[in-house]
């Protein structure tokens, strides 16, 4: 993918000294800052990856980081994803915080034993006599015109797992204050970063606190009365851009980022669709089994009453992701989410 | 020594201790027989009773299964002198990372021969605080936690640990011939090579992989496996405690001296079934177990240490009485387990923090095993539930 990683060089090596004050950043550089500043506040922090110390990742989310800590916590690996997310268990029994990088969604299955069997259940095992602080950045989603395994959305098999937490920035400032509160959690944390929205910017209020709200509360983007959109990641923006097509047509949509699909924020979807009695789901991951079926089975069952039409998911078919030529018609478009929203008003 | 791995070739193997219990004099083993020579009559008659407690505690567990009380279990039968002998050269600072089946490492450790039992007997998915052993808890997927292993041993390079061969730290990994065709003994190796990690990667080459011979999974000789990673590998009679111990102790001081990960085979033998669901009259012959009986590692020490009058009735009579306690405290130990409440023993420990899919399902089902279910499964507030509009 070497054209790829030349064509994603986003991030500057020219870092603040100190992290403060308020900065317009993509969203690749806030994760940047974010594990900067983490590094910097924890020296039991370790980042592991391929090709993520002196390129500073394919994506170059790890720019400039090695030079600044070092190559003992900031780790080449070699080529084996469930070396590393194994190797981390290990650290994190000794009582470091590794932050695992799989180069793309598509490579995270070697991995997916130690992540499903090992990494989710260590805690559990042993009665939580020994925590599982390791995060595993994975960059996913579709738009960038990659080849086979470049476009995946695989969050819900995570999701499906007890023990993990798996969330999905989409904005810069959600994406800096997350990568820290998933880097402070003493549970393991699938960080999933939508690549396609990278090189979007934001301003990033570098001295945000760090707790643990982003890591379990959704966040209401804009308020809205007639109709709630409901999405995480890179699909966030494709909500709002079809809140402003249907402003225009006279509607008013309210739109919801979840930012956590696990943990899932069910009440403040469900005080959401109370409000406005219909309930659209986007994600870029196919819709069978996705976290939008999860989030209809709630919705219908808290708010039956309060429903004007069945929930309604927009998303990816149960297809292998499509070849780059035809993603643009796999991947939720406004056109499509608009179209859900006509049907949802139909009924 | 030679033996064979499903082949006429003769294989390199250590041996100190021949089937007879005699000690052998072979060229090029003078270090190894030095550091089995340190061994005093005393150390050697605490190997003994440890290996004698091992096989008690795999008889007894195995009783248990059989009454009902355990689930299932794994017996160690016949690897006695491979992790006893391994065991003891191992310090209190040095971590374990074992698979299933070491209960002779874990009687070395000074485990709760209970807490040993918990995960059989179906009440844990664990059984004891790793921290408190400076032992990790059994795992069953084959040859995964070999990679923790080396992370561990990564973890312990980065705390700058002192390199010094007894003060320094070693962390030492259990694992079988099945295991070593798995991609994660494979890739913990590479780790452990690139990074120079302080891990003894310790083969049990008990021959059999449930039904499977040896020879399903490696056409040469197993501990050529680590030297193919650039590991210093060496193979070992698994029923010879004196060469299992010196060899041990060797990789776990080049390990606690900062030089590296070593890769040992020992070569030994199920006596045993996989487990107390297995049945191996279906996959192997009652010739090659007599065979094997005939080299027992147990017999084997006692008759060393007959031979160097280190071993009379009344220390026999003092570990079969040790025994005897053993059995007792486990019939008791073991009934008793239950696993705690069933709320507490499913819900807790799920997450270290808040989650709120797992918080709220747990408030339900409490309430539900109350006999008073609420209406709503995700502890939403009902105020606005009836609000239609």
């Amino acid at each position: 993918m070497t054209t790829m990683a030349e064509r994603t060089h986003t991030t500057s090596s020219d870092a603040p000294d100190a992290a403060s004050g308020t900065k317009t950043l993509t969203l690749g550089k806030a994760i940047n800052e974010g594990m900067r500043a983490a590094m910097r506040h924890d020296d039991k922090v370790m980042l592991m990856g391929e090709d993520i110390g002196p390129l500073g990742g394919v994506f170059r989310v790890t720019d400039g980081l090695q030079a600044e800590f070092g190559e003992q916590r900031v780790v080449d690996t070699p080529l084996a994803e469930s070396g590393i997310v194994g190797t981390a268990i290990g650290l994190a029994m000794r009582g470091y915080r590794p932050v695992c990088e799989i180069q793309f969604d598509g490579f995270i299955f070697p991995a997916f034993n130690q992540i499903t069997t090992q990494l989710s259940k260590i805690h559990n095992r042993t009665r939580g006599a020994i925590q599982m602080p390791v995060v595993i950045r994975v960059p996913y989603g579709g738009g960038i015109g990659g080849v086979e395994h470049h476009g995946e959305s695989p969050e819900a098999l995570f999701a499906h797992t007890a023990g993990l937490r798996v969330v999905s920035p989409s904005n810069p400032q959600d994406a800096y204050t997350m990568i820290q509160e998933a880097i402070a959690s003493p549970d393991p944390v699938l960080y999933f970063e939508p690549k396609s929205r990278y090189w979007g910017k934001g301003s990033v209020d570098l001295d945000t606190a760090i707790g643990t709200d982003t890591l379990n509360a959704a966040h209401v983007v804009r308020q809205g009365t007639d109709v709630t959109l409901v999405a995480y990641g890179p699909s966030v923006a494709t909500a709002i851009k079809t809140a402003d097509a249907l402003a225009e047509e006279g509607r008013s949509a309210e739109v919801l980022d979840l930012r956590a699909i696990s943990p899932i924020d069910t009440a403040a979807v469900v005080a959401s669709v109370r409000k406005t009695g219909r309930c659209i789901v986007i994600h870029e991951a196919p819709v069978f089994f996705g976290a939008g079926a999860e989030i209809a089975a709630r919705v219908t069952e808290e708010c039956f009453y309060a429903l004007e039409a069945p929930v309604l998911r927009v998303g990816g078919f149960h297809t292998p992701y499509p070849v780059a030529k035809h993603e643009h018609e796999y991947l939720p478009s406004v056109d499509r989410v608009l179209d859900a929203v006509d049907r949802a008003f139909a009924h | 020594m030679t033996t064979t791995n499903g082949s006429n070739e003769a294989i390199p193997t250590l041996q100190l201790l021949d089937p007879q219990g005699n000690r052998v004099t072979t060229r090029g083993t003078k270090g190894y027989r030095d550091r089995a020579a340190a061994l005093t009559a005393e150390d050697l008659r605490g190997m003994y009773r440890d290996m004698v407690l091992t096989r008690r505690f795999d008889d007894e567990a195995t009783s248990l299964q059989r009454q009902g009380e355990l689930a299932l279990f794994a017996p160690a039968r016949g690897q006695e002198a491979a992790q006893v002998g391994s065991a003891h050269a191992l310090r209190p600072q040095d971590y374990v990372f074992p698979s299933y089946r070491e209960h002779g490492v874990l009687q070395v450790r000074g485990l709760d021969p209970v807490d040993r039992l918990r995960f059989f007997r179906g009440s844990d998915h664990g059984g004891w605080n790793p921290n408190e052993s400076n032992t990790a808890v059994y795992t069953i997927v084959i040859g995964a936690h070999t990679l923790h292993a080396t992370g561990y041993a990564m973890g312990v390079q980065r705390d700058g640990t002192p390199h010094d061969k007894h003060d320094g730290t070693a962390v030492i990994t259990y694992f079988g011939d099945g295991a070593t065709s798995q991609g994660d003994v494979n890739e913990s190796m590479v780790f452990a090579a690139v990074n120079e990690a302080p891990v003894v990667f310790f083969l049990q080459n008990n021959q059999w992989a449930i039904s499977e011979p040896t020879t399903r999974q490696a056409k040469t000789p197993l501990y050529k496996r680590g030297e193919a990673f650039g590991l210093p590998s060496l193979r070992v009679d698994g029923n010879d405690v004196l060469a299992v111990y010196a060899a041990t102790q060797e990789a776990l001081e080049r390990a606690r001296l900062g030089k590296g990960p070593s890769f040992i085979e020992a070569f030994t033998y199920r006596m045993g079934a996989h487990t107390t669901s297995d049945d191996p009259t279906r996959y192997r012959t009652s010739d090659e177990e007599e065979q094997w009986r005939r080299r027992d590692p147990i017999d084997r020490l006692a008759a060393l240490l007959r031979a160097e009058n280190a071993l009379d009735e009344d220390f026999e009579a003092e570990i079969k009485a040790e025994g005897d306690e053993l059995g007792a405290a486990l019939r008791t130990g073991v009934r008793a387990l239950d696993g705690g409440s069933a709320v507490e023993s499913t819900f807790d420990d799920v997450y270290a923090t808040p989650h709120g899919v797992v918080a709220a399902e747990r408030a339900w089902y409490e309430a539900y095993d109350a006999g008073d279910p609420p209406a709503s499964q995700y502890a939403i507030a009902d105020s606005a539930q009836g609000g239609a509009r």
